[in-house]
């Protein structure tokens, strides 16, 4: 296998982790939903975590698009 | 691929000289990252001033700093508590920095021939600024608290058996606090900008193949919009989320637990 050919299914590989990350922003706005419904007298109050939720689960998946994007085009 | 036309977006981050030669071995060049950080606190110091003439009856500009120094101060109050006041300067300013950083780097300015480079697509900008704030958490937490500040990492009503074996665990989670907190408004900014780029190539490679390419052109430009709005949601987002960070983990250090 050439670099070339090893380069791009490294790229699509590191790609499944924007998937998984993309779960995770789903689980943390669906849970923040659920709940919000439930009591939607304490939900304001939640909005700092909720964001703090979906910046943390947000991160891993931009690193792996980061990751894909670098072995495309930086290495 | 179209014309044999080579994508490549990582040049959007290259750091390039206006005066001064990169390669003469001289540490002081002035770069587009300078040229546009300054760009970033003039448009900063002209918001602030525009807004701090404390009118007894505030017009809209009042409002608007007004407005942006209350949410902040009320996030640090909720988080702190009334010790936050000491702190809520550097977590505005760097609220401020990063929103109005991120969002300068998204604004269509392509369009007059200028091109802004995004200061916090740099991991040496938000890893600086998550440094002073980690540096903020250590020197707060040891004045105040001494050698006890180390009891942070030991969870109250534990017991010692599994003090002993939280104490790395807790410790590890700590020092990487200041790697996560730079990486994030980083990596979003990046991976933004490489996106919008990418799309931004395949609406015009759509167009020179012609035929079934104009649909994906299409599809591209719609995307490449949707792409955009979601970047200054992000900007507003990163910033958020880097004061917020910030806030709590000072509170870590000054309340321990």
């Amino acid at each position: 296998m050439d670099l070339e050919a090893a380069k791009v299914i490294g790229a699509g590989l590191a790609a499944i982790g924007v998937g998984a990350a993309g779960i995770g922003v789903g689980i943390v706005f669906g849970s923040f939903l659920e709940s919000a419904l439930r009591n939607p007298a304490a939900a304001d109050g939640q909005q700092g975590r909720l964001f703090i939720g979906f910046a943390a689960a947000e991160l891993l998946g931009l690193m792996a698009f980061a990751i894909s994007m670098i072995i495309l085009y930086a290495i | 691929m179209a014309a044999g036309a080579k994508i490549d977006p990582m040049h959007q981050f290259m750091i390039q000289p206006i005066a001064g030669n990169l390669e003469a071995g001289n540490p002081f060049v002035f770069t587009n990252s300078a040229l546009w950080t300054l760009v970033v606190l003039a448009l900063i110091w002209f918001f602030m001033m525009g807004g701090m003439k404390r009118q007894l009856v505030p017009g809209r500009w009042q409002v608007m700093v007004e407005g942006l120094i209350g949410f902040v101060d009320d996030m640090v109050h909720a988080s702190i508590g009334p010790e936050g006041k000491k702190y809520l300067p550097w977590v505005f300013t760097s609220f401020v920095f990063l929103l109005f950083a991120n969002l300068m780097g998204n604004m269509p300015l392509a369009a007059f021939g200028v091109h802004p480079f995004t200061v916090t697509s740099q991991f040496t900008f938000t890893g600086v600024m998550s440094l002073i704030s980690f540096a903020i958490v250590l020197g707060v937490g040891f004045w105040k608290h001494g050698l006890h500040f180390f009891t942070l990492f030991t969870p109250p009503g534990v017991h010692w058996i599994g003090k002993v074996l939280l104490f790395p665990i807790e410790f590890i989670s700590f020092m990487v606090r200041p790697f996560s907190l730079g990486l994030r408004p980083f990596i979003a900014m990046f991976a933004g900008h490489i996106l919008v780029d990418i799309f931004g190539n395949f609406i015009v490679q759509g167009l020179q193949a012609g035929g079934g390419g104009i649909g994906v052109s299409v599809l591209a430009f719609l995307f490449v919009a949707f792409i955009n709005v979601l970047e200054l949601l992000v900007a507003a987002i990163q910033a958020y989320v880097f004061a917020i960070l910030t806030a709590l983990y000072i509170n870590d250090a000054v309340n321990l637990h």
